[in-house]
């Protein structure tokens, strides 16, 4: 590694600290309760299969974890009830 | 028809985790659909290596407990579009891993990519044996050490005896890896040598990955240190080790240290 590497690098170490304390401090707000991302996919799945006939592939559930908003998204592929009539 | 390969050490800190994801990185790298598994139910940390500890749903339990598809647990890499992880629950103890559970994840995975690593938990425990119960290969890495060789040696012995292959009569394929190696020491006779090693376990060598500060910069940023810096020494010899592991024949050559101005000035330090 030359001496311009270091200049021209990006610190790591601060990275590795951001990530943990994003990652830590919500395993321990979670961590003597039910997983709340769990409960919701839970609930939602019931909900949605009170009401349409989905299969479990049909659904794709994405998570991303920021710092200060996360983002849960639920894929649902609803089969399509007139072109099913139709056949 | 995937191969599956169990990453494994016994002693724990030699760099199993860092190794699947080097390794799977590489291979999928090289154009192969990869598949990696972290068995270490309850501690686990593989996600964090791997940069995708923020997108988590499901888990390897929840997949066997028929919670999840395992389509919707497998983890995509953002990075390589052939790459996935599957990984290790956080919450649930590591009983909560049943052997026809864990027989039927990788039966699935074997139909739908080239290669399945399985990262072992330290130890010699249930865990651990599960997750080379189903391997064709195994990755044994090691330190060059003497708890560490010990440990491999024992871990081989588990290898021979409780997998499914050994059970039947066959065996699983068994490649030492040895990380941490510094060519410095290594020449000044502070550590072991590779043959050393080699000799007292008595098994073919995949590659040796030298000592690197770019292995840590890798994991504090969240990327296998194959694609976070492709021209870094160790990621180069994970690079070698990957097509060693697809059977292809490339040389072995000893980590050389490379020293800077410097360090040439500053003489070196005696350790």
């Amino acid at each position: 590694m030359s001496l311009f590497d270091l200049f021209k690098r990006r610190r790591s170490a601060p990275v590795a600290r951001e990530r943990l304390q994003v990652l830590l401090a919500y395993e321990r707000k979670n961590r003597n309760q039910p997983d709340l991302v769990a409960v919701l996919r839970e609930e939602i799945m019931a909900v949605i299969a009170k009401h349409v006939q989905v299969s479990q592939e049909d659904v794709r559930i994405t998570m991303d974890r920021g710092d200060t908003t996360s983002t849960l998204e639920i894929d649902i592929h609803i089969p399509n009830a007139s072109g099913a009539a139709a056949l | 028809m995937a191969k599956v390969v169990v990453v494994t050490s016994g002693k724990g800190g030699v760099g199993k985790t860092t190794s699947t994801a080097a390794l799977g990185a590489a291979l999928a790298q090289s154009g192969k659909r990869v598949a990696l598994i972290d068995f270490d139910v309850g501690l686990r940390n593989l996600d964090l290596v791997m940069g995708a500890e923020r997108r988590v749903v499901f888990d390897l339990v929840n997949v066997t407990q028929g919670v999840a598809k395992l389509s919707q647990a497998l983890i995509r890499d953002k990075r390589l579009e052939s790459l996935f992880l599957l990984p290790a629950s956080q919450t649930r103890d590591k009983d909560a891993l049943t052997e026809e559970g864990v027989a039927s994840v990788i039966a699935r995975l074997r139909e739908k990519f080239d290669y399945v690593l399985c990262d072992s938990p330290a130890g010699i425990e249930r865990g651990a044996q599960l997750a080379m119960r189903f391997a064709d290969e195994a990755v044994i890495v090691t330190n060059p050490e003497v708890s560490s060789v010990r440990d491999s040696d024992r871990i081989i012995g588990l290898l021979d005896s409780k997998t499914l292959k050994a059970e039947q009569g066959e065996s699983v394929t068994k490649h030492i890896l040895v990380t941490r190696y510094d060519a410095a020491r290594a020449s000044r006779g502070e550590m072991l040598s590779i043959d050393d090693v080699l000799e007292i376990l008595s098994t073919p060598l995949l590659g040796i990955i030298p000592e690197s500060q770019g292995v840590l910069r890798a994991s504090n940023v969240g990327s296998p240190v194959t694609l976070n810096e492709p021209t870094n020494a160790a990621a180069r010899a994970y690079v070698d080790a990957a097509r060693r592991l697809q059977g292809e024949d490339v040389p072995v050559v000893l980590p050389v240290e490379k020293r800077g101005l410097l360090n040439r000035l500053l003489g070196r330090r005696v350790a």
